[in-house]
């Protein structure tokens, strides 16, 4: 049996969920698809920033292209930590390839222009 | 002196949304006043994922959400200036700002629209006990410096105040290597959104201490320990409770003010509660021509919303700028039971069929029923499963329901 507080809408069910599969505690159909997916498969976006260098920015945000495994969070934020790129990159411009080989990018998510040389 | 129609303070979600709007209904001539050296705002900062989902019907990182605004600003060549700061205004929409490049400048304007936005809460603002160290750092500056200017903040954490920006720095942390020990949060209830909850604090087993705050701040040069303690129902000390954190950062998130020194300056009436101004349903503040939206007129807990509420005050002020901004005798409106404020204080303008009012509820509710009242005639009602203080609610009725004069009060009426 595990437990989770639903996050598909405010109201914050308190859901159970036993060894098959089972959903208690949910008010809406919503919250029994959120509670057999935390479950059985939870997944996270994770966002972070990456040195860039010739930019006017000193860190450039990033994203995992989709979720991942909950339990791949380090993992990929240890990936992420040793990046370094050099500008200009565009928003959504694929900065490291199939992360921890789990088959997900690691995308930008805002530009950064060349610095303008003075 | 140059003249400009519609000047916009502010380059974040609510002033660019005000601009592209403004743009929109026919005025070109508009300028847009940013102090950082980019336009956005806070959204720059905020690179977690979640934004847009109202608006865009997708989730974008702050930078994304920030970028589909700049992008629109853009293609309408809608003129604005970085790294500008606004010294003054008069009653008579004149306007002093000055920049690096242009040094002071006068122009006049026929609408301004104040979009600057809200300032966190400090140490100050809640008396903490203790030594004066470093190491205490409101959470949105935290998040500056760890998001924008690539700083490393501190390495054994303890947060206070459940607020989401709280929640979303103790997850940011937590991912770059430190060790996030706790959130206190005073109220008996958590202030954040239940997905913030879960997904930065029960992810990472951070521990969340209700009804705690801090007791005492001990630290030579930068802070050492902290001291917490359980509050009872009137927010004192229970003895015996107290726990002491090894700690070398202590992060505040402890609530947001509408930040409007240029229109207090002005003498714009300021609402004792919301700390912005009050305005009337086109969002026109009490000198004719000033416009107020997004967080400086009242803090959001959702982008979308704060983009809406831009787009609204733009509108306004173009018609305003093309007189044909049509007002009627005010309308007070009033938070009543179980409500702490409501926006906007007066209903102008009834061009519209429908009228809306913004509020929140003063603690969480369940199974209640909303009720809106004119001289004690209930107007309209509308059931409730869950009310949380936390999420801004709004309420709509029809001008045709209402009556000439009496104030309209918007009330939770309990079981």
């Amino acid at each position: 049996m595990s437990e989770f507080i639903c996050i598909v809408c405010p109201r914050g069910c308190r859901l159970q969920v036993d060894k098959n599969n089972k959903v208690t505690g949910n008010f809406c159909k919503r919250g029994e698809v959120y509670g057999i997916q935390e479950a059985t498969n939870p997944t996270r976006v994770v966002t972070s920033t990456v040195r860039i260098t010739n930019s006017e920015l000193v860190r450039l945000p990033v994203m995992t292209s989709r979720p991942i495994p909950k339990n791949k969070i380090f993992a990929v934020m240890e990936a992420i930590q040793n990046i370094t790129v050099p500008a200009p990159v565009q928003m959504r411009e694929v900065i490291l390839e199939n992360v921890c080989d789990l088959g997900v990018n690691i995308i930008a998510t805002r530009n950064a222009p060349l610095k303008e040389e003075v | 002196m140059k003249t400009v129609d519609i000047v916009v303070i502010g380059g974040g979600s609510a002033g660019l949304a005000a601009a592209i709007s403004a743009y929109d209904q026919g005025i070109k001539n508009i300028l847009v006043l940013e102090k950082e050296p980019y336009l956005g705002g806070i959204l720059l900062q905020c690179i977690h994922n979640g934004f847009g989902l109202h608006h865009f019907k997708e989730e974008l990182t702050g930078p994304e959400y920030a970028f589909r605004y700049t992008e629109e600003l853009q293609k309408r060549n809608i003129d604005y200036r970085l790294n500008t700061m606004v010294m003054d205004i008069s009653s008579d929409l004149t306007l002093h700002y000055a920049n690096t490049e242009e040094g002071y400048v006068f122009i006049q304007a026929k609408a301004i629209i104040c979009a600057t936005g809200c300032s966190e809460r400090t140490r100050g603002a809640i008396n903490i006990p203790g030594d004066r160290p470093a190491g205490i750092l409101t959470a949105g500056l935290a998040q500056k410096y760890m998001n924008i200017d690539g700083y490393q903040i501190g390495k054994k954490v303890f947060i206070l105040g459940s607020g989401d920006i709280g929640l979303i720095m103790a997850r940011r942390m937590r991912l770059e290597g430190a060790d996030v020990l706790g959130v206190a949060e005073i109220m008996p209830y958590s202030n954040g959104l239940n997905r913030n909850l879960v997904q930065c604090l029960f992810d990472y087993q951070i521990p969340l201490y209700l009804s705690h705050t801090i007791k005492k701040i001990i630290g030579k040069t930068r802070v050492e320990k902290i001291v917490i303690a359980k509050v009872d129902e009137q927010f004192q000390f229970i003895e015996g409770t107290e726990e002491t954190f090894e700690i070398d950062t202590l992060l505040l998130s402890v609530g947001l003010i509408p930040s409007n020194p240029i229109l207090e300056k002005l003498g714009v009436n300021i609402h004792p509660r919301t700390k912005g101004p009050i305005v009337d349903d086109n969002l026109q503040t009490s000198i004719p021509g000033i416009f107020a939206c997004g967080n400086s007129l009242h803090v959001h807990d959702l982008v979308d919303f704060v983009s809406e509420e831009g787009a609204q005050a733009g509108k306004a002020a173009a018609l305003f700028v093309k007189n044909q901004l049509k007002t009627h005798p005010p309308l007070k409106v009033e938070n009543g039971k179980g409500v702490s404020y409501v926006l906007p204080q007066y209903l102008k303008s009834r061009d519209t069929e429908q009228f809306e009012i913004r509020f929140r509820v003063n603690k969480p509710y369940q199974n209640v029923t909303l009720i809106v009242k004119q001289q004690n005639l209930v107007i309209k009602k509308m059931r409730k499963a869950f009310l949380f203080p936390a999420e801004m609610e709004v309420i709509t009725g029809k001008f045709c329901d209402l009556m000439e004069n009496g104030p309209v009060t918007v009330e939770v009426e309990d079981e």
